[in-house]
């Protein structure tokens, strides 16, 4: 058995790809889906996000986004499975959410604590949608959620039940000097052989009406995509439920070791969990059970809600030199993120924050200011020195890492899973541990 | 090349460097240590100093002084209480102080600053205030017991250059602390102009953290400053106009 410590997107995909390969598992997370995972906002963006001295990201990123497809379908799919053993929960509409061993993530609803968290019927009744009205969002009137076919095992026509989307982002510019800078930043990107679009300001505003009018010209990188993480948790968690997966809600308070090799893991309870390979998928918490180069990165982020997306597909820029992206949902979500703060384990939502998050997102796009703010969080991003993640075997045997995704953990989820089966060997090495001299 | 001194503390590099823009922390680490910097600035809102694995670990570990600045402040009042969790938490009562006018163009605001230089200097503070190229605020300044003067040579983060020589040369001759050259530079030929004029000293970032390859440009930096210096100490020779009609060849 593997012992997977972190129910974050990270750490729940390693499980669901592991159980169906037929292995066992459990999960341990005193707050599955609670942590980084809640906060992201979800862009599988790897070209756009590219930068100077970060190819090695790129190719890690471009590989991800290439399985997210087939990742999407056969987590719906498996979402969707009939209960499996461990599936006896009450049936009624209870607040606490019982058909979900999700927490707090709720299957598409609104965050929690601004609605209903919970889907009434139980596991195998139709899923109630939350309180919000429905969108009109690609032309016909859907379940704004699109969360029929994770329980009731109907797909919703059109709609994908993770809102995952692929319709490019696009980078706009300002200034003219942004526009100077978004043009070498282009050049660097066709040199890369990527395919981007350069574009003027009023071809911007064709695709994106909302947009300022002082946008001057933009970058569209077609390709890039984005998905729900709050709904790919909590997918993972029904599906990890369906194939009778343990999740143990507790906190790891160490390795279990004997002689050089790590056993299992030691709760915080002072109960032992015993495994063949301890997979420490435990994000900015890494730190704290081995000795891994993963420190926290607060970013606070912020869900703003319209009753029609103001958005068609992803929109960044750059606003007194800080990166500023919007993120729009099928249902009218729109996610501002993020601020990049280095503050240990805090995930206090500060004044500062928020303004700043606002501030600039307006200056894309006015309309925001006019929008009900549904949600503010602070998470923690698991940061490494050189930005790529830390996937791989620890020194100690037994110990398997699958940590420091940093900004990328929602992106990057399948290709770790898959990297840790032993696949993609050419990109493993470049997440290999064996880069840093003193992991354990 | 001869020593640089602040505060009576010596340094051997003349290359002081900022953390911002870096891509990642690594890439901040292979700059810092090609370009040969003994002191480096960090901003010390929104970071906190105990916490694992920062910019600051990065620093320690090269063993590069810190330098901690309060960037982000608007007012002499966010700026002497930055300073001070700054001190307290860093153990150093050294400090670039740094408060901003505005948010579009960065430019120091003379009259907070030197308000808040004024406060921190009485604190038992070494303190390095960022102004723009005046020379009267930078004689002020050095009178009211500030270690150091930084004149911008163009606004933050714009890789200008040095817009006005003749007003970094003018503090120049009147001071009697260092004058470091700080922000504005672009390219390595902008930090050995500085030097040329006279500047002690050069504080970058971003030319830097965000160069296609920052590590390269860094040593560039080293070898522009150094090479900025022993021109100045060398002594230029007059500049003549050679094209002129004016040659020993008539008879």
């Amino acid at each position: 058995m593997d012992v997977i410590v972190g129910g974050g997107v990270v750490g729940l995909s390693i499980a669901w790809r592991l159980a169906r390969s037929g292995r066992a598992v459990t999960v341990v997370d005193p707050a599955p889906a609670s942590g980084a995972s809640h906060a992201a906002a979800g862009m599988l963006a790897p070209v756009s996000e590219v930068t100077y001295t970060e190819e090695p990201l790129l190719r890690l990123g471009i590989a991800a986004l290439r399985r997210w497809p087939a990742f999407a379908a056969d987590l719906t799919a498996d979402a969707a499975l009939p209960p499996g053993r461990t599936g006896a929960h009450p049936s009624g509409p209870t607040a606490a959410g019982a058909p979900l061993p999700s927490g707090g993530a709720s299957l598409g609803g609104p965050p929690a604590g601004s609605g209903s968290a919970a889907r009434a019927g139980g596991a195998s009744g139709p899923a109630v949608s939350g309180p919000g009205k429905a969108s009109s969002h690609g032309g016909a009137a859907v379940d704004p959620f699109g969360g029929l076919p994770l329980l009731g095992g109907v797909p919703a026509e059109g709609r994908d039940v993770l809102d995952l989307r692929s319709d490019g982002t696009l980078d706009v510019a300002f200034g003219g000097d942004d526009l100077a800078a978004l043009g070498e930043l282009a050049a660097f990107m066709e040199k890369l052989g990527l395919p981007v679009e350069r574009l003027t300001g009023r071809e911007c505003r064709r695709l994106e009406p909302m947009l300022a009018p002082s946008v001057r010209g933009g970058l569209l990188a077609p390709g890039d995509a984005w998905v729900d993480p709050r709904r790919v948790t909590a997918a993972l968690l029904v599906a990890l439920e369906r194939r009778g997966v343990p999740l143990v809600r507790e906190r790891v308070a160490g390795l279990s070791r004997e002689g050089g090799r790590v056993t299992g893991v030691r709760l915080e309870s002072g109960e032992e969990i015993f495994g063949e390979r301890v997979v420490l998928a435990a994000g900015a918490w890494s730190a704290g059970l081995a000795d891994v180069p993963v420190r926290p990165v607060k970013g606070q982020i912020m869900r703003l809600r319209s009753p029609e997306p103001l958005l068609g597909r992803c929109v960044r820029g750059m606003v007194h030199g800080t990166p500023v992206y919007l993120v729009p949902r099928g249902d009218g979500e729109l996610v501002v993120g993020a601020t990049q703060e280095e503050l240990g384990f805090d995930t206090r939502v500060t004044a500062g924050g928020l303004y700043e998050l606002l501030r600039d997102a307006r200056e894309l796009v006015p309309g925001v200011t006019e929008l009900e703010v549904a949600d503010v969080v602070a998470g923690l991003r698991p940061g490494t020195p050189d930005n790529l993640p830390i996937i791989g075997p620890g020194s100690a045997p037994g110990l398997v890492l699958a940590t420091g995704h940093f900004r990328g953990g929602v992106l990057m989820a399948p290709l770790t899973a898959a990297i840790l089966q032993g696949e993609e060997g050419d990109l493993a090495s470049l997440c290999s541990p064996a880069r840093f001299r003193d992991i354990s | 090349m001869d020593d640089l001194i602040i505060a009576g503390e010596k340094f051997s590099s003349r290359l002081i460097m900022g953390t911002g823009g870096a891509p990642s922390l690594e890439v901040l680490d292979q700059a810092l240590a090609a370009s040969g910097t003994e002191l480096t600035t960090v901003a010390m809102r929104r970071l906190d100093p105990a916490a694992r694995g920062s910019v600051l670990d990065v620093l320690r570990e090269r063993g590069i002084k810190v330098l901690p600045n309060t960037a982000g402040c608007f007012t002499a009042g966010d700026a002497v209480l930055t300073a001070r969790l700054a001190r307290e938490a860093l153990g150093t009562s050294w400090v670039k102080l740094e408060v901003i006018a505005d948010e579009r163009t960065l430019l120091p605001d003379p009259i907070e600053t030197f308000d808040a230089a004024e406060r921190l200097v009485a604190d038992g503070f070494t303190v390095l205030p960022y102004i723009g190229d005046d020379p009267a605020l930078a004689r002020r300044l050095e009178q009211a017991g500030c270690a150091a003067v930084m004149p911008l040579g163009a606004p933050i983060g714009s890789g200008l250059g040095i817009r006005n020589p003749h007003n970094i040369e003018l503090i120049v001759e009147a001071a009697g602390v260092p004058v470091i050259l700080d922000a504005g530079i672009g390219t390595a030929s902008d930090a050995a102009l500085a030097m040329e004029l006279g500047c002690d000293a050069v504080l970058l970032a971003t030319a830097v953290t965000r160069a296609q390859r920052p590590d390269l440009m860094a040593a560039a930096m080293r070898e522009a400053v150094r090479a900025g210096r022993m021109a100045r100490q060398a002594g230029r020779i007059p500049r003549r106009r050679y094209a002129e009609a004016s040659s020993p060849l008539t008879p």
